[in-house]
């Protein structure tokens, strides 16, 4: 088990080396010099060769992008805003708890509304309730999410004026953009966890379970719950990651100060250290959160775990490892 | 030859005849049938030009001559939808071409030569999906510039992983089948034997994906037009629509409210047709 999480660790460093070196790639073969955006068109050609030197943008491509890789490396030093001319470094500290705050809660808050509507649905098949449940979370998927936050601001922060529309000051500026957040999630959650919980009721050990006499509810909750809960953590794994991406939107349209707001005004500006360090961190975050899910798949199911300890079941587990891949990428 | 042909047409009544059976899904059908005709016969249906401004009669509701009521430049919020139906559609058809025609390509020859090939091409691909998807197209549309184009392309580039992996583990079901040995004997080259034989039998499931993901293309299509990476004005989307009502939702909540449904019926009729296909393509409930 050990091994495993060791070389899953290692198997993330030519990542995020290589997602450095692709941005760069990109920034690089984009048209538009930052250093003439920085200036202004008013600036002369010497003021701008000057600006590139200083910028270190007249090296050449591998140098910047040693000197980018060995500066995080060995100082921590993501490299200094273009715009603010603060390192990004602190930058990004200040704003990470605002960005890890909202996707937590708000996938949390999914979780909370997203499992047990699903065990409702599944639980009550056939009936009017399970079709609205099933009619709702498709019309949940269906909506762009920042039309729904744009319309929760309209109805609690203008209509009702029970909850304040923007910034987070207090503890009622999370609760919009949490929701807002959640919306999809819960949909999907929702949806595979109904059908999750249908084909486990559908197993021998259930009948099993009800032949002895126990009642409806221990069955469901005891016998059948744990087990269909076992692909829905990958599911939720991956939404928690899929929404640090999500989250750039949100904060823009709530304006909390986290770290999606900030590679967006980063983007905006042309503000490369920013763009390139903030989709680093953001990945890496993404990549950490996909092996923490595996991690506890192994955790819950024996049947995975055991392959840890059987070194032969080497290619099944791979196997494993590709399909649970694609899992993810589906709920993405 | 003939057979050939009957055979494939009946596989096709099948599928509509399982498909039809759901109501949804052909309601759906349709709906995004009537969509794809309205785009397509914008300049005839649309009252008024979807640029034309009247400062006189700026954020009015509904009358009689503007029946989804004018922006705040004067213009006819109709039009701009239905206009606003070609981009958004444009916007979906587009990415997801470019994504399933790559990544439907790099699937089938990962999964059909295996070995090192898949391995390298597996290993690119856990690069490419370590960054969420939704940053990648944002930050793709940014860099790249903002325009149609540009937004197409991310997003088609950002589709391009989830197409190939689930491709990959299609072709690996049929690269050992008996037809595939039966054309590698008579010398078929390994082009025509992927073209010709893997691909056609392989991009069964793929169908329902691609049918969704036109849905899920046009929603995150309409999300780069709203933080201004898409369509640029005066161009109408529906996505950019929403952003130019964000400012007046305190006044007129309505100018917002109606591209929104636009984008939720076409990604509902969308999921729902998918939904249906994926039953009707599936032999197991067939009888």
């Amino acid at each position: 088990m050990l091994r495993y999480i060791g070389k899953r660790l290692l198997m993330l460093i030519p990542v995020l080396i290589a997602i450095s070196l692709v941005v760069l790639i990109i920034i690089d073969l984009t048209p538009g010099d930052p250093a003439r955006i920085l200036l202004g068109t008013q600036a002369t050609e010497e003021q701008v060769q000057e600006l590139r030197d200083e910028l270190g943008l007249n090296d050449p491509f591998f140098v910047r992008w040693w000197n980018y890789i060995t500066g995080i490396i060995t100082r921590g030093d993501f490299g200094t805003s273009m715009m603010t001319k603060r390192p990004v470094a602190k930058e990004m500290l200040e704003r990470f708890r605002f960005t890890l705050f909202l996707v937590i809660i708000g996938t949390c808050f999914a979780v909370c509304v997203g499992i047990p509507v699903g065990i409702f649905a599944a639980t009550h098949q056939h009936t009017w309730k399970d079709s609205l449940a099933i009619f709702l979370s498709l019309i949940a998927i269906s909506m762009p999410g920042f039309w729904f936050s744009l319309l929760v601001i309209r109805l609690f922060g203008v209509k009702l004026q029970i909850l304040p529309i923007s910034g987070v000051d207090t503890w009622k500026g999370w609760i919009l953009p949490c929701i807002s957040m959640a919306l999809g999630t819960i949909a999907m959650l929702a949806r595979q966890m109904r059908s999750d919980m249908l084909e486990t009721l559908r197993q021998d050990y259930i009948i099993t379970a009800r032949a002895k006499g126990l009642s409806e509810r221990r069955v469901v909750y005891r016998h059948a719950l744990k087990n269909a809960l076992i692909p829905v953590i990958t599911i939720v794994g991956g939404m928690f990651g899929g929404s640090l991406g999500g989250s750039l939107i949100t904060e823009v349209i709530f304006s909390i100060p986290g770290l999606g707001q900030y590679t967006m005004t980063g983007l905006n500006n042309r503000d490369y250290p920013v763009i390139q360090s903030s989709i680093l961190i953001i990945s890496c975050m993404f990549s950490v959160i996909l092996l923490i899910v595996d991690l506890l798949y192994a955790v819950v199911d024996p049947r995975i775990r055991s392959q840890f300890a059987r070194k032969k079941a080497k290619g099944k587990e791979k196997k494993d490892e590709d399909k649970k891949a694609e899992e993810t990428v589906a709920a993405v | 030859m003939k057979t050939k042909k009957q055979k494939k047409q009946s596989q096709l009544y099948e599928v509509w005849r399982q498909l039809k059976k759901n109501k949804l899904a052909v309601v759906s059908m349709f709906v995004l049938l009537a969509i794809i005709l309205v785009a397509v016969f914008a300049p005839v249906l649309a009252p008024y030009d979807y640029k034309e401004q009247n400062a006189m009669q700026s954020n009015l509701g509904s009358t009689a001559e503007h029946l989804l009521g004018t922006d705040k430049l004067g213009r006819d919020i109709l039009s701009r939808i239905i206009y606003g139906a070609r981009n958004s559609l444009i916007m979906g058809f587009s990415a997801i071409a470019i994504g399933a025609v790559i990544g439907i390509t790099i699937g089938a020859i990962s999964g059909y030569f295996g070995g090192w090939t898949d391995n390298i091409i597996m290993r690119l691909l856990d690069i490419y999906q370590a960054v969420p998807m939704l940053l990648l197209c944002i930050a793709l549309a940014a860099i790249l510039g903002p325009s149609l184009r540009n937004a197409i392309i991310a997003l088609g580039v950002g589709m391009v992983p989830g197409y190939a992996r689930m491709m990959r583990a299609s072709v690996m079901t049929v690269r050992d089948k008996e037809y595939v040995e039966s054309a590698k004997s008579k010398n078929c080259s390994t082009a025509r034997i992927i073209i010709k034989h893997i691909i056609p039998n392989a991009i069964g499931p793929m169908i329902v994906q691609i049918t969704m993901g036109v849905g899920s293309c046009i929603l995150s299509g309409a999300m780069l037009s709203f933080i201004g990476l898409g369509v640029q004005p005066p161009a109408a989307e529906w996505g950019a629509m929403i952003s130019e009502a964000r400012a007046t939702i305190r006044q007129y909540p309505t100018q917002c409210l109606y591209p929104g449904l636009c984008v939720m019926v076409s990604v509902l009729a969308c999921n729902l047709l998918g939904d249906g296909l994926r039953d009707a393509l599936d032999p197991r409930l067939r009888n």
